[in-house]
């Protein structure tokens, strides 16, 4: 068989595929991720009300706010619930923070099989560590053109 | 009302997140680090400020939040010392989440073990 | 052309290969499916009484293939080859299942097709004089392939619905020469090539597989110059409900008609509204678990008379994957055939 003609049976098989595999449940999903997403952030702001309340400054309370947030979330993985909160919510749970810390508790709890060090330790970054990183370049060239910025202006 | 604010713009954020895990089939870590990175160009154009006077958690509790705050971070370290400030800042202000997200998942692996779907 | 091949990927062998005995040994999840009254050992949990999954996959190796031994009335000694497989890194859980029960060892992999290639090397052993009597199995386990193949089983991801669930299992059958006319017997062998469609979404393994097993049975039909109506049954592996529609579809548009003769091993496991299982089964273990608790006995009992067993396989890795390569599917057939019980049923 020659080239052009495997790729046209190639892209002949993957409309095939496409009628034959059912779509997510896109709307459903979008509703969940909506409501779900909504009622972390809504408890994020009752935080922020209430440490603001206390007199924290906005950075302190913004913090506070995370930092209790990526507990409960890693709390919920280390008991196994989050996983399954998780599927009914979809990214209504993954895009916030508590995703992040999620992302975080998981590997770390189930490479502790592996080792301390090099289970643990290591496999804990497996999803945080290219958030981290790619955070922090971005971060890194944001400061560099601000810094160019001021030497200009 | 703060709060019905903080409710609808993180319901948003996380639905176009949703639409992309649907849609493109990107895996979730793939979506976290785009959000960060939107976050911190969003925070460095001074686009994402406004969402966050606006909706408060709404707009710092998703991971866009976190890339903001990275942007903020850096831009106030150059204001405070300059060149090296570019190195610091975001990673400072970043400091207490990924402390707390590392320092709590450790923990939990202490105490936990893997539960079976 | 060697006198025993019908063709590219048909062998037919002299003598009737008998399959002495099937063993199998599930996890929780299917144990509570439509099939879980005929295994025969069901675990209460996943851990098996070990401390890690991978140790409790070669358990479940170690207990099923001598429950297998122990059901065709033989010891270790009396085996010639043991041929394994399952989805690990280097096939560890048959290796550390096996190592203590020391019989020379062959170590497969067709990812889950490892059954299908397992028992036509077993049976091509036998028929060539080598061996008399060869045990052959395949193993997976739902949380240790999870956490290989795709994220720690904690992250709170969503699954599409053309995704399909790794069995927790193993499925083992011992083949010899020195059979009787109650046991069902192996007559030809099937080997497919590897097949690739440029799918690349490892969530929808059933249509990266589907090309592999409808090419091999279009080869099969032509070689034989038989008609999907020679069998009672086919089956092929763990394609699911989107793979088995595509396989259904590709026959057709070669003129072969499957109709409800045609079922898959995917779709048998687990009950996919009630479990939650989207495509169906997965994993070496669900096609080696649906033969040997399922279709094992039909046969036995006379009730199939014929059937043609193709356990599919995704020929992946993580990395292959990461790198962006497609996903190949293969198949390896082997045709079942049973004399039990003429005239009574």
């Amino acid at each position: 068989m020659n080239q052009s003609e495997k790729i046209k049976k190639q892209m002949e098989y993957s409309h095939m595929v496409q009628k034959a595999s059912p779509d997510s449940p896109i709307i459903m999903d979008c509703v969940k991720a909506f409501v779900s997403g909504g009622i972390i952030c809504s408890i994020g702001q009752m935080l922020r009300n209430y440490f603001t309340g206390q007199g924290l400054s906005q950075d302190d309370t913004g913090l506070a706010v995370s930092l209790i947030l990526i507990a409960a979330s890693v709390l919920l993985t280390g008991l196994g619930l989050f996983g399954k909160i998780g599927k009914f919510c979809g990214a209504g749970t993954i895009v916030p923070i508590t995703g992040f810390a999620n992302s975080v508790a998981s590997p770390a709890i189930e490479f502790k099989k592996e080792g301390w060090v090099f289970g643990l330790g290591a496999k804990m970054f497996q999803v945080a560590g290219p958030v981290i990183v790619y955070g922090t370049v971005t971060s890194i060239f944001v400061g560099i053109i601000y810094y160019l910025a001021k030497l200009v202006m | 009302m703060d709060i019905f604010k903080a409710f609808w713009v993180g319901g948003i954020i996380c639905v176009i997140g949703q639409i992309l895990i649907d849609k493109t089939k990107l895996q979730p870590g793939r979506i976290l680090v785009m959000y960060v990175c939107i976050g911190c160009v969003l925070g460095a154009l001074g686009l994402y400020k406004p969402l966050v006077d606006y909706a408060g958690a709404g707009a710092t509790v998703p991971l866009t939040g976190f890339g903001y705050n990275l942007a903020k971070g850096v831009i106030e370290e150059v204001d405070s010392s300059g060149f090296l400030g570019i190195f610091t800042g975001g990673l400072k202000a970043a400091a207490g989440g990924i402390s707390g997200a590392v320092a709590f998942s450790w923990l939990a692996a202490v105490f936990f073990n893997p539960k079976e779907k | 052309m060697i006198r025993k091949r019908l063709g590219r990927h048909t062998v037919k062998l002299d003598n009737p290969v008998y399959i002495a005995s099937a063993a199998s040994t599930a996890g929780k999840k299917e144990s509570e499916g439509p099939l879980g009254e005929f295994f025969d050992i069901t675990l209460g949990d996943d851990k098996f009484g070990e401390s890690t999954w991978e140790k409790a996959e070669s358990r479940i190796v170690a207990e099923n293939m001598q429950l297998a031994i122990k059901k065709a009335s033989m010891t270790a000694s009396d085996i010639d080859y043991c041929i394994t497989g399952d989805l690990l890194n280097q096939i560890t859980a048959s290796v550390f299942g096996i190592k203590e029960i020391n019989i020379p060892f062959v170590g497969v992999y067709g990812a889950c097709s490892t059954m299908g290639e397992a028992m036509g090397l077993g049976a091509m052993l036998i028929d060539g004089g080598f061996a008399e009597n060869v045990l052959v199995g395949a193993s997976s386990h739902f949380c240790a392939a999870e956490k290989q193949f795709r994220a720690p089983l904690g992250m709170g991801s969503q699954r599409p619905p053309t995704s399909t669930w790794t069995t927790t299992g193993d499925g083992a059958v011992v083949l010899t020469k020195n059979g009787n006319d109650g046991m069902p017997f192996i007559t030809e062998v099937l080997t497919g090539d590897i097949v690739d469609m440029n799918i690349k979404d490892p969530n929808n393994m059933g249509a990266a597989m589907a090309p592999a097993a409808a090419e091999l049975m279009t080869a099969y039909f032509k070689e034989t110059k038989r008609e999907p109506e020679y069998f009672d049954v086919i089956a092929t592996g763990d394609l699911g409900y989107t793979g088995k529609t595509l396989v259904t579809e590709l026959l057709a548009s070669e003129g072969w008609a499957l109709d409800s003769r045609y079922t898959d091993c995917g779709i048998e496991i687990f009950d996919k509204d009630s479990q939650d299982t989207h495509s169906g089964g997965s994993g070496c273990a669900c096609s080696a678990l649906v033969f040997t608790a399922k279709f094992y006995k039909l046969l036995a009992e006379g009730k199939i008379k014929k059937m043609l067993f193709m356990p599919t396989g995704a020929l992946m890795s993580p990395t292959s994957s990461q790198q962006g390569e497609s996903i190949p599917g293969i198949a390896h057939g082997v045709v079942i055939e049973s004399r039990c019980c003429n005239g009574h049923i």
